[in-house]
C-alpha cells in the first residue's frame, strides 16, 4: 500500500482532484470545533474553580437570562454553519456532475467482488487501473445488495445500488496504489470486499491496456454480438422504410425522446436499461407497447455491453451524456400493458 | 427541610414483599425499578458483545471470531443498546420514577398501561434475545434492504418482531407522560414552573408517539417482503431499496433525540442542583427541546448523502441538519453560563454532568462534519461516524443516565452511594471513554470503514488504543454495578433531600411512600428557587468543597 504501517498519518494521501478541497473544509471544521470546545472547556474550568462552594467569589446579582447574549450564541453559530453548508454543498455539486469527456469504466458489484470493464475490453476483478490526470467516469450497478464504492485517498464514495445505475467521477492526481473498500455493509465477507486502485502514468496505463487484466473484445463489440443474438434488429432496424415496429436506435443515446403521454425523457444509461428490462414503463410516442421484457435474460454485464453498443451508434459528442447527478429512476410515466 | 433522623416509615419498597406485589404493581416507582432491572440486563448483554468486538479488532486479521460471528456480534450490540437500552433507559427508569413526583401527582395518568408497557418491553426483548441465542442476526441494527429482506439467512424476522413489540411499549410510555403532564400537575405548578426534566420528557414523548409507528411500518414491510415475497424494497421484485432507508431514518434519526433529550433533562437538573442556581435561560433550554423535537423529524436524509438520493434533497437535508445543531448549542452555552456566579459542589452526579457537557460538545460539533456534504462523502460509513454517535449516545446519554441514577439513587432506594468509589469510577468512565472513541475519529478520516472485522495493518495502532480505552471503560461501568448493589445494604440512610435541590420529589421522604405525598403539595414559587448562597443551613453538607474536576 501507499503508506506502510510504520508511518503514522492523520489524513490519507491526497490522490484525486477532490482531496485538497475536502481536506481544507475538514481543517476549517476542526478549527471551528476546536475553538468552541476549548472555549467551553476553559469557561467550565474557570467557573468550576472560581465558584466552587465555599469560595469567596462575588456572587451578587447572578443573571437568570440575558436576551442579547442568548441571541449572540444563536446567531454566531448559525452564521458559521452557513459557511460550512455553502462550502460543503459547492464541493458536493462538483462531485455530482461528471465533466464531459474522459475515460468511461463500468463496474458491476456483487457479494463480494468488484468487476470493472474498460472500454478497450480489459476486464478486471478487485483491481482497478486508471491513468493519472484523466477524468474517469464510472457507471456502477449491483447485482444483489447495496454496496458502496469507496477510495479514501480520492475522498470519493458512492453507494452502488441494485437495479439502478449510479455515476461516480474522479481525476487521479498522484500515481500509486490505493485502497478500494466496500463501505456499505453487505453481508458475511463485507470486509473482504475490497481491492486496489492503481493510478498509473498515462504511458504505463497504455502499456497495461495492451496486456493487462482479462482482455476480451471491447464492450461495444460484445454488445453488438448480444444485439444480434437477441435479434433486437428485427423490430428496431427496418432499413428506414417506415416499417419499424420499434423506435430506431441510431443516434438515440443522449437525445431527447418524446413519449406517448406527451412528456420527454433524455435517453441516458438508466433510460436504456429500463427500456430493455421493463419496456412498458416508458412508451415512445407513435409505437405500441409490444416489446417483451428481457428481465432475467440479460445479466448486468450484458446490459452494460448493450448500452455500450447503443452509445457507439450515437454521434460521438453525445457520448458524454448530459447526466445530472445520479437521479432516482423516475416513476413509470405510462402504465402500458405487458404484451 | 431538616435532616431527618432515619426513621422507619412505610414506603413503596416495604409496602409489600411478594413477587406478585412487584409483577402486578401499578405503582410507577415499582415499575421504574422493574425497568431498571430490564435495561441493566440489556446493557450487560450489549456490553459483552461490544467487548468481544473490541477484542477482535485488536489485530488486523480475523482471528478471535470469524466474519459471520463478528457480524452477529455488532448487530446484537447495536440492537440491544439502541432499542433496549438507550431509547428506554432514562424515560422508563428515571422518567417513570420521577415525573409523577416532580408533578406532585400520585401516579402516572394510566398506571395499568404503564405496567403493560413494561411487559411489552420485556416480551420484545425476550423475542430478540431468543433470536440471538437461536442463531443470531447479521444485518446490523439498521436492517438495510434488500440485504435484510432477501439475502440474509439469519433470524431477521424474530429480531424485527421483538423490536416491533417494544415499539408499542415506547408509544404507550410517551402517551402516559403527555397525559400526565397535562392533567396531573399539582395546584400552582404552571408550565413555566415545571422542572426542565419534565419539559424534555414531554418533548421526547411527542417523538415517541409520532415517530415509532413509522419504524413499525418499515419493519412490517420488511416482513411482508421476506415472508410473502411482496416486492417493496428489492428491485428484482420491482421494489426500491432506498424507500426502506427513508422510512427507517424517518424514525431512527428522531430516535437519536429520543435518546438524548431525556439526557438533557437530567443534566439540567444536575447542573442546577450542584450549582445551586436556576438554570441560565430556563425558557430557552425548555423551548430548545421542542425545537429539537420538531427539527429532528426533518433531517433524516443526512444519513443518505451518498445513497443515490437526489443532490437537491441532499442540500436541503444538509441545511436542516445544521439548523438542528443550533438548539443543542443553546443548551450547552446555557449550562455553562449557569456555572457563572454559582456555588458549585462536586458530588458524583456533577462530575458526570460536567463530563457530559464536554463529550456532548465534541459529539455535537463532529455532527457538523457529517452535515457538511463534501466531508460526509468521505467519512460516511467510516469509524468517524461510529465515534460521532458514540460521543452522543454514550458520552451523552449513558453519562447522563449514570449521573441521574447516582443523583436519584438516595430517593429511589433510601440509601446513599459511596461517594469516593463513585467519583473514582466517574473519572474512569470519562478517561476510558475518550481513549476508546477519540482515536476512532482519526481512524475514520483515514478511511477505515465501519463493520469491518478484517482491516489493513496501518489501522492497527489506533484500533489498539481504542480497545485499551474500552477496557478502562468496562471497569468504569463495572464499579457502579457493584457498589450500588452494596449500598442497598450498607450505604448510609438517605435524608429526604441530601443534595439540597428544589423540586417536589425532594419534599417527600426517601424512599417515598406508595402514595408519593401525604398530602397534595401546593406550588407557590418558580422552579429552581434556590436560597441565596451563605444560608448554609439549607444545605446539609458534610462535604468540604472539592476543587477538582
Amino acid at each position: 500500500m501507499a503508506d506502510g504501517p510504520s508511518e503514522f498519518r492523520w489524513m490519507p494521501e491526497q490522490a484525486s482532484s477532490f482531496a485538497r478541497e475536502t481536506d481544507a473544509l475538514y481543517l476549517f471544521l476542526i478549527g471551528v470545533s476546536s475553538f468552541f470546545t476549548i472555549a467551553i472547556a476553559a469557561a467550565i474550568v474557570y467557573f468550576a474553580i472560581k465558584y466552587r462552594r465555599g469560595s469567596a467569589a462575588d456572587r451578587s446579582h447572578p443573571p437568570t437570562h440575558l436576551f442579547y447574549l442568548e441571541l449572540t450564541w444563536i446567531l454566531v453559530p448559525f452564521a458559521l454553519t452557513l459557511v460550512m453548508f455553502v462550502w460543503g454543498a459547492k464541493a458536493y455539486f462538483e462531485q455530482a456532475w461528471p465533466p464531459k469527456g474522459g475515460i468511461e469504466i463500468s463496474c458491476v458489484a456483487r457479494q463480494w467482488m468488484w468487476k470493472f470493464q474498460h472500454p478497450e475490453g480489459n476486464a478486471e476483478i478487485d483491481d482497478l487501473h486508471v491513468p493519472l490526470g484523466e477524468n474517469v467516469r464510472m457507471t456502477l450497478i449491483s447485482e444483489d445488495v447495496i454496496h458502496s464504492f469507496y477510495v479514501p485517498e480520492f475522498r470519493v464514495k458512492h453507494d452502488v445500488l441494485p437495479g439502478r445505475y449510479v455515476t461516480v467521477w474522479f481525476r487521479p492526481t498522484k500515481a500509486g496504489q490505493y485502497h478500494l473498500f466496500c463501505a456499505e455493509y453487505c453481508g458475511a465477507k463485507h470486509s473482504a470486499m475490497g481491492g486496489v486502485v492503481h493510478v498509473l502514468e498515462p504511458s504505463q496505463y497504455q502499456l497495461w491496456l495492451s496486456g493487462g487484466g482479462e482482455t476480451n473484445v471491447s464492450p461495444q463489440v460484445a454488445g453488438q454480438q448480444l444485439f444480434e443474438q437477441l435479434r433486437c434488429g428485427t423490430c428496431h432496424e427496418g432499413g428506414g422504410s417506415g416499417v419499424n415496429r420499434g423506435p430506431p436506435l441510431e443516434n438515440l443515446f443522449g437525445s431527447t425522446v418524446r413519449l406517448q403521454n406527451g412528456t420527454t425523457v433524455v435517453a441516458d444509461e438508466s433510460y436504456l436499461r429500463e427500456s430493455i428490462m421493463r419496456p412498458a414503463a416508458k412508451i415512445v410516442a407513435g409505437y405500441q407497447p409490444i416489446m417483451p421484457s428481457f428481465e432475467g435474460q440479460i445479466g448486468e454485464e450484458g446490459l452494460l455491453q448493450l448500452i455500450a453498443h447503443l452509445k457507439s451508434r450515437a454521434a460521438p459528442d453525445r457520448n458524454a451524456p448530459p447526466t445530472g447527478p445520479s437521479q432516482p429512476a423516475s416513476p413509470p410515466l405510462e402504465k402500458g400493458q405487458q404484451p | 427541610m431538616t435532616p431527618n433522623a432515619p426513621r422507619p416509615h412505610r414506603n413503596y419498597l416495604n409496602a409489600a414483599y411478594t413477587f406478585r406485589s412487584w409483577l402486578l404493581t401499578r405503582d410507577h416507582k415499582r415499575i421504574a425499578i422493574l425497568y431498571l432491572f430490564g435495561v441493566t440486563g440489556f446493557f450487560v448483554i450489549g456490553g459483552i458483545a461490544a467487548t468481544i468486538v473490541r477484542l477482535e479488532l485488536m489485530t488486523p486479521a480475523g482471528d478471535l471470531v470469524q466474519s459471520e460471528t463478528y457480524n452477529k456480534l455488532f448487530t446484537i450490540h447495536g440492537v440491544t443498546m439502541v432499542f433496549f437500552f438507550l431509547i428506554p433507559a432514562i424515560p422508563t427508569v428515571l422518567g417513570n420514577f420521577l415525573i409523577p413526583l416532580m408533578l406532585g401527582a400520585r401516579d402516572l395518568a394510566f398506571p395499568r398501561i404503564n405496567l403493560f408497557s413494561w411487559y411489552l418491553f420485556m416480551v420484545g426483548g425476550t423475542f430478540t434475545l431468543w433470536a440471538t441465542l437461536a442463531g443470531g442476526v447479521d444485518t446490523g441494527w439498521t436492517f438495510y434492504t434488500p440485504y435484510s429482506s432477501t439475502y440474509s439467512n439469519t433470524y431477521v424476522m424474530a429480531t424485527a418482531v421483538g423490536i416491533f413489540i417494544t415499539g408499542f411499549s415506547s408509544i404507550l410510555t410517551g402517551l402516559n407522560f403527555i397525559v400526565t403532564t397535562h392533567t396531573m400537575r399539582a395546584p400552582g405548578l404552571t408550565w413555566f414552573r415545571l422542572p426542565l426534566f419534565v419539559w424534555s420528557h414531554y418533548a421526547v414523548s411527542l417523538i415517541m408517539v409520532l415517530g415509532t409507528p413509522v419504524v413499525a411500518i418499515a419493519i412490517l414491510l420488511v416482513g411482508l417482503e421476506r415472508l410473502f415475497g411482496i416486492g417493496i424494497f428489492d428491485p428484482s421484485m420491482g421494489g426500491d431499496p432506498l424507500l426502506f432507508q427513508h422510512l427507517f431514518w424517518f424514525y431512527s434519526h428522531p430516535a437519536v433525540y429520543i435518546m438524548v433529550l431525556p439526557a438533557f433533562g437530567v443534566i439540567s437538573e444536575l447542573i442546577a442542583c450542584f450549582s445551586q442556581r436556576r438554570p441560565f435561560g430556563y425558557a430557552f433550554i425548555g423551548f430548545s427541546s421542542f425545537a429539537i423535537a420538531v427539527l429532528g423529524f426533518l433531517v433524516w436524509g443526512h444519513h443518505m448523502f451518498v445513497s443515490g438520493q437526489s443532490v437537491y434533497a441532499g442540500m436541503v437535508f444538509s441545511m436542516l441538519s445544521f439548523l438542528v445543531a443550533i438548539p443543542s448549542s443553546i443548551k450547552v452555552f446555557n449550562w455553562t453560563a449557569t456555572l457563572h456566579k454559582a456555588s458549585i459542589s462536586y458530588h458524583t452526579p456533577m462530575l458526570y454532568a460536567l463530563g457530559f457537557i464536554g463529550l456532548f460538545t465534541i459529539g455535537g460539533l463532529t455532527g457538523l462534519f457529517l452535515a457538511t456534504l463534501a466531508v460526509d462523502v468521505h467519512v460516511h460509513d467510516t469509524y468517524f461516524v461510529v465515534a460521532h454517535f458514540h460521543y452522543i449516545m454514550v458520552g451523552g446519554t449513558v453519562m447522563a443516565y449514570l449521573g441521574g441514577i447516582h443523583f436519584w439513587w438516595p430517593k429511589m432506594t433510601g440509601r446513599m452511594y459511596p461517594e469516593g468509589w463513585a467519583r473514582f469510577s466517574a473519572i474512569l468512565v470519562f478517561v476510558g471513554f475518550n481513549l476508546t472513541f477519540f482515536p476512532q475519529f482519526v481512524l475514520g478520516y483515514l478511511g477505515m470503514p465501519r463493520r469491518y472485522h478484517v482491516y489493513p495493518a496501518e489501522f492497527q495502532v489506533l484500533n489498539v488504543m481504542s480497545s485499551a480505552g474500552a477496557s478502562i471503560l468496562a471497569v468504569g461501568y463495572f464499579f457502579p454495578l457493584t457498589y450500588l448493589i452494596w449500598s442497598l445494604c450498607y450505604g448510609p440512610k438517605a435524608p429526604p433531600n441530601p443534595f439540597g435541590h428544589t423540586g417536589l420529589e425532594w419534599q417527600t421522604p426517601s424512599p417515598p411512600p406508595t402514595e408519593n405525598f401525604s398530602e397534595t403539595p401546593v406550588v407557590s414559587e418558580e422552579a429552581y428557587n434556590f436560597p441565596p448562597e451563605d444560608t448554609e443551613q439549607n444545605l446539609e453538607q458534610e462535604e468540604t468543597p472539592v476543587g477538582t474536576v
